[in-house]
């Protein structure tokens, strides 16, 4: 909607702070935006993420790729593919990057279905 | 006017460098060890060895090491740091003892080639003038690719990002800091649907700054704003853990906007929610850099508006760091024209602050950059900001001006009043679903212009997903919820170590496509490095771009026509018109075309005149002293010109002069028997002719006839004979009976050498 400057009319309420007052207005209302963002960033996860920990865990690409997807696709991604992964790793008692090798080719997905009782949607 | 002094009112010789330590090299350090030879092209098979087992030598920004009150030669500086251990200095230079003063902040080069073994020779040439900041800007398109890319393919406008083609640039920079001695940053995007993963990848491989902000994503690739956020809070934390430094995407509302003076409160806005939502997932103030640019060029009255706005944002965000970027969004096709622009915006950062100066290259408005061009900008900010080095010293920005100071006022509320809006419409995202952005109004005025998302859609919209209770990570600078056990010293204990905290982890992949690839693109110029053979370039190696630059007597479509033509002449192929400058409608058109020369050079088959040696500066003084030197000169003929003669004699412009060598100037239009007569009478050791080509032949005729007197009154032994102009030759004034001949660009030095060379000579045959 296109609305003319109403710079004056809509600032009466701000024309008696100080220059400092108004400042902490500015970072005031920032927080207010963004407090729910970090919210939402700290309670959910992506693809993306989920890759950036098998990264971490030493897991090539193309493995991430491959694991991460499948997780996704078995709609278990909110319970962390690191987390999938490590729990193949101890089934197997391998290190995490075996354990998502094997994952990647296919193996190991009814351990994972045993643990988190298939396609599960949460 | 006489060059200011040192702090203590004496002049001092220039200081040497401090000596250099490269950051965080381990004893062991490859680099360190395999020194780049100055005199040697960096050699690519060298960087592509071994390159799955090399190590970066650290993680994290550095930034400059200031020098207070730093004397270089004979001036004295308030915002440099210390200086390189090689470089190429301002073409200006040479009349203050070859000194390089480097500004206080790191100044950053956009290099885009698209092959990154030609991205390696650019910077290396840019570190020599003065870029410690190498921005690798990434092809067009993998902001949307949902992982990772492997290998080295080709990008276009711009670099795939990968693992192999960061590695290898990291391992190059180590080589190129060490050859200018100081540390230099590299930095690519943790943008687009891959964010968290490729800031893995940067810590891993040492890159050492990014950009990184969520409304970017959001607003100019369109991927679904909650992935971009839940994505950036992960990516953030990360990056600071490797300490980068992080610059925001704010920039690109004013390149973007119709009316980019008009965004500025948005601007605030789009700095305050990248700065606070960095802050609150654990990034330190200190590495967080906004992108800010002077959102007006010329003709506005550009430094008067965007100077309230450079101060109200430094006001708010006095915690953080100021990246200065340069106004893009009016750039054209003429780079003298981007060039002032810049120029005007580094006014501003010298008025008030920049912590990085970033550059764009003066031809980013007709191409993708060009390597030279990459050298121009990062010399239009090294020479701008020593230009105005300690401006603040002598300058103040009068903050109670009453036009700044109600401006500066006016945007911060005008940006308050956006933020309140905002909250109105349902936060951050029902304000983008409402077209809040990139509106070409100045808030709360609107156009109903701006860009426009929906929370259910853009790329990678569905794909994020709630954490669940028994969410896990098992690995270090995790952002969010994370159920770990109980009872761990850190996170990664789980499984015995993450890549974050032990190298030895990453691993690598080299090639995935057998022929979109570096050696592939090598073996192509193989024969151009391995036979030396010389092909023209402004982007990859033999590429043959040139460009030729031509007055054509015509009206603008006209002469552009004629212009093709013109190159085709010149065997160019593919030529095309990438600049036309009107001088006047009907007397004629300036043009810049560019072409192909497919044409090679073998360097074995060129015949070079020798380089000339001149005697140091201290040894002609030494002369000088010892046996005394006097000359008489004139300009000779109906001339009245004096400006090169006094050039060359002046101590003010570095003359022979300062040699101690006496000088007896008799004035313009001097008949040469008038000259020979006054050289005989001052028993003079030399003769100094100044002369134009005149088209009858006057010039040779004074030279002849001076040379023939010379001999008849029985002094020519005793006299050097020497003449100047700017269209002399050594050779013709040579067979005109001349000792010797200087044309254009000559100096004091080149005639003193040859005075004191040419007397030693005569002495030692008399011997």
């Amino acid at each position: 909607m296109a609305r003319a400057d109403e710079y004056l009319a809509w600032r009466t309420h701000l024309a008696d702070l100080s220059d400092a007052e108004l400042e902490a207005r500015f970072w005031e209302l920032v927080d207010e935006i963004v407090d729910p963002l970090v919210d939402l960033a700290r309670t959910h996860t992506s693809p993306s993420i989920e890759r950036s920990v098998l990264m971490r865990m030493g897991v090539d690409s193309l493995t991430c790729n491959a694991v991460v997807n499948e997780v996704d696709k078995r709609g278990l991604l909110g319970h962390g593919a690191g987390h999938v992964v490590l729990h193949c790793a101890q089934q197997w008692d391998v290190d995490v990057r075996a354990a998502a090798a094997r994952l990647a080719a296919g193996e190991g997905w009814d351990l994972v279905d045993q643990k988190w009782g298939g396609r599960d949607d949460a | 006017m006489t060059p200011e002094t040192g702090a203590k009112g004496q002049q001092r010789p220039p200081k040497a460098p401090e000596p250099y330590a490269p950051v965080g090299a381990r004893p062991d350090d490859w680099a360190l060890q395999h020194p780049l030879d100055p005199e040697a092209k960096i050699d690519l098979d060298e960087i592509l060895a071994d390159l799955e087992r090399y190590r970066p030598r650290r993680r994290g920004w550095t930034w400059r090491t200031p020098v207070e009150d730093q004397v270089l030669g004979p001036f004295s500086y308030r915002e440099t740091s210390r200086s390189l251990r090689r470089s190429v200095p301002l073409p200006a230079a040479k009349y203050f003892g070859d000194i390089d003063p480097q500004p206080d902040c790191v100044v950053t080069t956009e290099i885009a080639s698209g092959r990154f073994e030609d991205d390696i020779r650019r910077m290396r040439m840019t570190a020599w003038h003065g870029a410690d900041h190498m921005m690798v800007i990434r092809t067009a398109g993998q902001s949307h690719m949902d992982g990772l890319l492997e290998g080295t393919p080709e990008g276009v406008g711009g670099i795939a990002v990968t693992r192999k083609q960061v590695r290898a640039t990291r391992k190059a920079l180590d080589l190129i800091e060490d050859e200018v001695g100081r540390p230099i940053n590299f930095h690519s995007y943790v943008s687009g649907v891959a964010g968290p993963e490729m800031a893995v990848m940067f810590a891993e491989e040492g890159v050492n700054g990014a950009h990184q902000d969520p409304q970017y994503n959001v607003l100019y690739r369109n991927i679904n704003m909650v992935r971009s956020f839940v994505d950036a809070a992960v990516a953030k934390r990360i990056m600071a853990a490797a300490n980068m430094a992080q610059i925001d995407g704010a920039h690109n509302a004013n390149a973007t906007a119709r009316e980019a003076w008009k965004v500025m409160p948005e601007l605030l806005v789009q700095h305050g929610i990248n700065c606070a939502y960095s802050v609150k997932v654990g990034m330190p103030k200190e590495n967080i850099c906004l992108s800010t640019v002077p959102p007006d060029a010329t003709p506005a009255p550009c430094v008067r508006m965007d100077l309230p706005y450079a101060v109200a944002l430094r006001d708010l965000f006095s915690e953080y760091k100021m990246r200065a970027q340069q106004n893009t969004r009016y750039i054209e096709s003429c780079g003298r024209e981007a060039t002032v622009n810049h120029v005007l915006n580094m006014l501003i950062s010298r008025l008030t602050t920049a912590d990085i100066q970033s550059t764009i290259t003066p031809d980013e408005g007709r191409n993708v950059p060009w390597h030279y061009n990459n050298v121009h900008a990062v010399n239009t900010a090294r020479q701008t900001l020593v230009g105005l080095d300690g401006l603040r010293k002598v300058v103040e920005v009068d903050r109670e001006a009453p036009e700044l100071k109600s401006k500066v006022r006016e945007i911060k509320e005008r940006a308050v009043l956006f933020l309140e809006g905002m909250i109105r419409d349902g936060g951050y995202f029902g304000a983008v679903q409402e077209g809040y952005f990139v509106d070409s109004g100045c808030y709360p005025e609107t156009n109903d212009d701006g860009i426009f998302r929906k929370i259910d859609g853009g790329v990678g919209v569905g794909t994020v997903v709630e954490r669940a209770d028994d969410y896990m990570a098992p690995v270090c600078h995790h952002f969010g919820d994370n159920h770990l056990p109980e009872g761990l010293g850190k996170p990664c204990d789980l499984i015995g170590g993450c890549t974050l905290c032990d190298e030895a982890l990453i691993p690598f992949i080299d090639e995935l496509d057998p022929e979109d690839n570096v050696n592939v693109r090598l073996e192509r110029t193989a024969e151009l490095r391995e036979k030396g053979l010389i092909k023209p370039e402004v982007q990859w190696a033999g590429d043959g771009i040139v460009v030729v630059t031509m007055f054509l007597p015509a009206a603008e479509r006209v002469a552009e026509a004629a212009a093709l033509e013109l190159a085709k002449a010149m065997n160019l192929q593919e030529p095309e018109v990438v600049h036309k400058q009107v001088m006047h409608p009907a007397e004629g058109t300036l043009l810049e075309v560019r072409g192909r020369l497919d044409v090679t050079v073998d360097p074995a088959t060129l015949v070079i005149p020798e380089e000339k040696q001149l005697l140091p500066e201290d040894e002609i003084r030494a002369f000088v002293k010892e046996h005394g030197l006097k000359c008489v000169a004139a300009t000779v003929g109906n001339d009245e010109h004096s400006v090169g003669m006094r050039e060359i004699i002046d101590i003010k412009h570095g003359g022979i002069e300062k040699y101690g060598i006496e000088c007896i100037y008799l004035g313009t239009s001097v008949p040469v028997d008038k000259l020979l007569d006054a050289a005989i009478e001052h028993a003079a050791d030399a003769v100094l002719l100044s002369t134009i080509i005149t088209h009858g032949d006057i010039h040779r005729q004074n030279m002849e006839k001076i040379a023939d007197l010379a001999v008849e009154k029985g002094v020519r032994d005793k006299l050097l004979l020497i003449s100047g102009g700017t269209q002399v030759t050594d050779d013709l004034a040579r067979s005109w009976g001349m000792d010797a001949g200087f044309g254009r660009g000559t100096t004091g030095h080149d005639v003193a050498s040859f005075m004191v060379e040419a007397l030693r000579a005569r002495a030692a045959q008399k011997e």
